[in-house]
C-alpha cells in the first residue's frame, strides 16, 4: 500500500515536470511570461517559507530581497558582466543584508520581528527610488540583456522560460536538500519551542541568523532572474505589496510545507489571469478567493491535503485496531 | 520661527488623525489578537460611503451619518462575524493575511465601483487662517485637532469611567476570569469593532479634505497607524495616541528639514530604534514571552 503510494507519488512528479517541459512549448509570448514569473515567484516563496515556514520567524521583507537581487543583476549585466558573476553577487548581498536582518530577530520576536521587517522593507524601497546615480531612479533600468548558457541564446521566451523552470529544479533539490539535513531539523526546532531548543544545545542565535539569510538569499535568487526576465526594471514592483503578496503565497499554499510555495505561486500569478475574463473585477474576486480559502483552512492549501491524510490514516488504524479486536474476541 | 510652529500646528493635525486610526488598531490587538492590515483601507472606505451617499442625493450631514452608520456596520459587524470569527482562533498569521487580501478586496472594489481617481471631498471645517499669538494658523488643523481630541477624551472617558468601558476593558486583560465573574466577553469584543469603526469612518472624514478621496490612499494612512501604534506601545491606548502625535510631528518636520526624498524613511528608522531598544513601546508595558 505504501509503497504503492510512493510510486503514484513519483509517477505524479514526473508527469508534472513533463508537462512544465514540454506544454508550454507551444505558448505565445504572454504565457510564457507568465509561467516564467511563476518559477521565479517560487523561488522567492520558498526562501520565505524556509524563514518563516520552517524556522517560524516572520518577515515582511522578502519583496527587498527580491528587489537587491534584482538590481544587482540589472547592474552588472547592462555593464557587460554575465548573469551568472551577477547571481554570486546578489546571492551573497542578500545574504549578508539578510544575516544582519536577521538580528533583529534574536531580540524580538512575531508582530514586532514583522514590523521591524516591514520598516526594512519600505526603506529598501526608498533607496532603490532615490539613489539614482545607483538605480537609474524612478526611470529605472532598460534593455537589461538576457543571458547566453553554455553558447544558447535565451532572448527568444521559451528558451529563458526554461533557464527559470531549471533555476528553479536547482534551488528545490537545494532547499529538499537543505530541510531534511541537520539544519532543516534545527531549523523546526526553532519554530516549535526555541527555548527547548536551546536546552538540546542547538545554538538558536546561529540558526536564527541563518534562517534569514538563507531565505533572504533564495529571494536574490529570484530578483536575479526577475531583471532579465522583465528586461527592464524599476523601483514599484519591490514596495511592500510585493512582500505581503509573497507572504501570503507562503501561507496560502500551506507554511512549512514543502510545496507549499508552488501551489502559493500558482494561485498568485495564475490565477488573477484565469480570472481575467472578468475584467476589473478579477483582483476582487481573487481577494475574495484568499479570504475564503483561510476561512475554509488557515493553513492554506496543503493543510486541506495533510488534514485529509491524517484522517484517512486514523481511519484506517481505527479499521486494523476493530479487525485486530474481533480476532481478538473470536479467538478468545 | 513662524515656519516651525505651522509645521507643529499641522503635524499634531495629522498626527491626531493618526492616533483615531492607531487607538482603533490596538484596539483590536488587545481584544482579539487582530493585526488588522486592512486598517488603512478601513480609512479610505467611508470617504467613499459619504460620497455615494451625496451622490443620490443626500445633503453632507445626512451622507456623513448614513457614512458612518455604515462604515460601523460593514467594516465593524461584518467584518468581525464573517471574517474574525471563524479565523480568531487559529492564531494571530492567517487571520493578518485574510486582512491583507481584505485591503486587496476593498481597494479594487473601490476602483471598479467609484473612481480611479482622485475626488475631491468637502471639508466639515471651514478653509481659511485665525490669528493665535501672532501666527496664522489654517482653521482646518484646529477643526481636526478639536474633533480628534474630543474622540480620543471621549473614548478614555468610556473605557475608563463607565462599567461598559470596565467590563470591556476586563474582557480584553483576561478573557477568562471575565467570563466567570459575569462579563458577555463576545459582545465587548464585538463592541471594539463597532467603535475602531466608528474611530476610522471619523478619521475618514477628517483627513480625506486634506489628502483627496482615493482608492489607493489607505497605504500610507495605515502604515503611518501601525508604526504610531508600535512606537506609542501596542497594547496601552494612551500609548496609540502619543504615538500617532508623535510620527504626525516628526513627519511633518522630516518633510521640511530632511529631504523631501527620504522623508518617508524617518519614521521607520525612528520605528527600528524604538522596537530594537524599547519593544514594548514609549508607554507600554512588557508583554511576558510566552514561550
Amino acid at each position: 500500500m505504501s509503497n504503492f503510494g510512493k510510486t503514484l507519488k513519483i509517477v505524479l512528479g514526473l508527469a508534472v515536470v513533463a508537462a512544465l517541459i514540454l506544454v508550454p512549448m507551444n505558448f505565445n509570448r504572454y504565457g510564457l511570461f507568465i509561467l516564467s514569473q511563476w518559477a521565479v515567484m517560487t523561488i522567492a516563496a520558498m526562501g520565505l517559507n524556509l524563514t518563516l515556514g520552517y524556522a517560524g520567524q516572520v518577515s515582511l521583507a522578502q519583496g527587498a530581497f527580491v528587489g537587491i537581487g534584482a538590481y544587482t543583476a540589472a547592474i552588472m549585466t547592462t555593464h557587460g558582466w554575465p548573469l551568472p558573476a551577477a547571481l554570486v553577487v546578489a546571492i551573497g548581498l542578500s545574504f549578508a543584508v539578510g544575516w544582519v536582518l536577521g538580528y533583529p530577530a534574536l531580540r524580538v520576536q512575531h508582530h514586532y520581528l514583522a514590523f521591524v521587517t516591514l520598516a526594512f522593507s519600505t526603506l529598501a524601497f526608498l533607496v532603490f527610488r532615490n539613489e539614482s546615480w545607483l538605480t537609474g531612479g524612478i526611470y529605472g533600468i532598460s534593455n537589461i540583456p538576457r543571458p547566453n548558457i553554455l553558447g544558447f541564446a535565451t532572448n527568444r521566451p521559451l528558451p529563458f522560460y526554461y533557464v527559470c523552470l531549471g533555476s528553479l529544479a536547482i534551488v528545490s533539490l537545494a532547499v529538499w536538500w537543505l530541510i531534511r539535513s541537520p539544519w532543516g531539523r534545527a531549523f523546526m526546532a526553532l519554530r516549535e519551542n526555541p527555548l527547548r531548543a536551546q536546552s538540546l544545545g542547538v545554538d538558536t542565535r546561529r540558526y536564527t541568523l541563518m534562517a534569514f539569510a538563507i531565505g533572504s538569499a533564495l529571494g536574490g535568487v529570484a530578483g536575479a532572474l526577475y531583471a532579465p526576465l522583465t528586461q527592464y526594471i524599476d523601483p514599484v514592483p519591490f514596495n511592500l505589496s510585493l512582500s505581503l503578496d509573497l507572504l501570503m503565497m507562503v501561507i496560502v499554499g500551506g507554511a512549512g510545507f514543502f510545496f507549499g510555495p508552488f501551489l502559493g505561486a500558482m494561485i498568485a500569478v495564475l490565477l488573477p489571469e484565469w480570472l481575467r475574463f472578468t475584467e476589473g473585477y478579477y483582483l476582487m474576486l481573487y481577494a475574495v478567493a484568499v479570504m475564503l480559502l483561510l476561512i475554509w483552512s488557515p493553513t492554506g492549501i496543503l493543510g486541506i491535503l495533510d488534514r485529509y491524510m491524517a484522517a484517512r490514516r486514523t481511519k484506517a488504524a481505527s479499521a486494523l485496531r476493530a479487525v485486530a479486536k474481533s480476532r481478538l474476541e473470536t479467538a478468545q | 520661527m513662524s515656519n516651525l510652529f505651522d509645521l507643529l500646528v499641522a503635524g499634531l493635525a495629522t498626527g491626531a488623525i493618526y492616533a483615531l486610526v492607531a487607538v482603533g488598531f490596538t484596539l483590536l490587538w488587545q481584544t482579539s489578537q487582530t493585526i488588522n492590515f486592512a486598517q488603512g483601507e478601513f480609512v479610505m472606505l467611508p470617504a467613499f460611503l459619504m460620497l455615494a451617499a451625496m451622490h443620490v442625493g443626500a445633503p453632507f450631514w445626512l451622507a456623513i451619518i448614513l457614512g458612518i452608520l455604515l462604515s460601523m456596520i460593514l467594516l465593524g459587524l461584518a467584518f468581525k462575524m464573517l471574517l474574525v470569527d471563524p479565523m480568531m482562533r487559529h492564531g494571530v498569521l492567517p487571520l493578518a493575511i485574510a486582512t491583507m487580501a481584505l485591503a486587496i478586496g476593498i481597494k479594487e472594489a473601490v476602483k471598479q465601483f467609484f473612481s480611479a481617481e482622485a475626488s475631491p471631498f468637502p471639508s466639515i471645517v471651514p478653509t481659511g487662517d485665525i490669528s493665535i499669538l501672532g501666527y496664522a494658523v489654517s482653521l482646518q488643523s484646529i477643526g481636526v485637532l478639536v474633533v480628534a481630541i474630543l474622540a480620543v477624551v471621549g473614548l478614555t472617558t468610556l473605557l475608563s469611567r463607565t462599567s461598559l468601558g470596565h467590563q470591556m476593558q476586563a474582557a480584553a486583560q483576561n478573557p477568562t476570569v471575565a467570563r466567570i465573574i459575569g462579563v458577555p466577553v463576545e459582545r465587548m469584543i464585538l463592541l471594539t469593532f463597532v467603535i475602531n469603526a466608528f474611530l476610522v469612518a471619523l478619521a475618514s472624514l477628517l483627513i480625506t479634505p486634506i489628502y483627496l478621496a482615493k482608492f489607493s490612499s489607505g497605504e500610507v494612512l495605515g502604515q503611518a497607524a501601525f508604526i504610531a501604534a508600535i512606537v506609542g506601545g501596542f497594547n496601552q491606548v494612551r500609548g496609540a495616541i502619543a504615538g500617532g502625535l508623535l510620527i504626525g510631528v516628526l513627519d511633518n518636520l522630516a518633510a521640511a528639514y530632511v529631504s523631501t526624498q527620504y522623508r518617508a524613511a524617518v519614521p521607520m528608522i525612528f520605528l527600528i530604534v524604538v522596537i530594537l531598544f524599547r519593544p514594548q513601546g514609549l508607554l507600554g508595558r512588557a508583554e511576558e514571552r510566552t514561550v
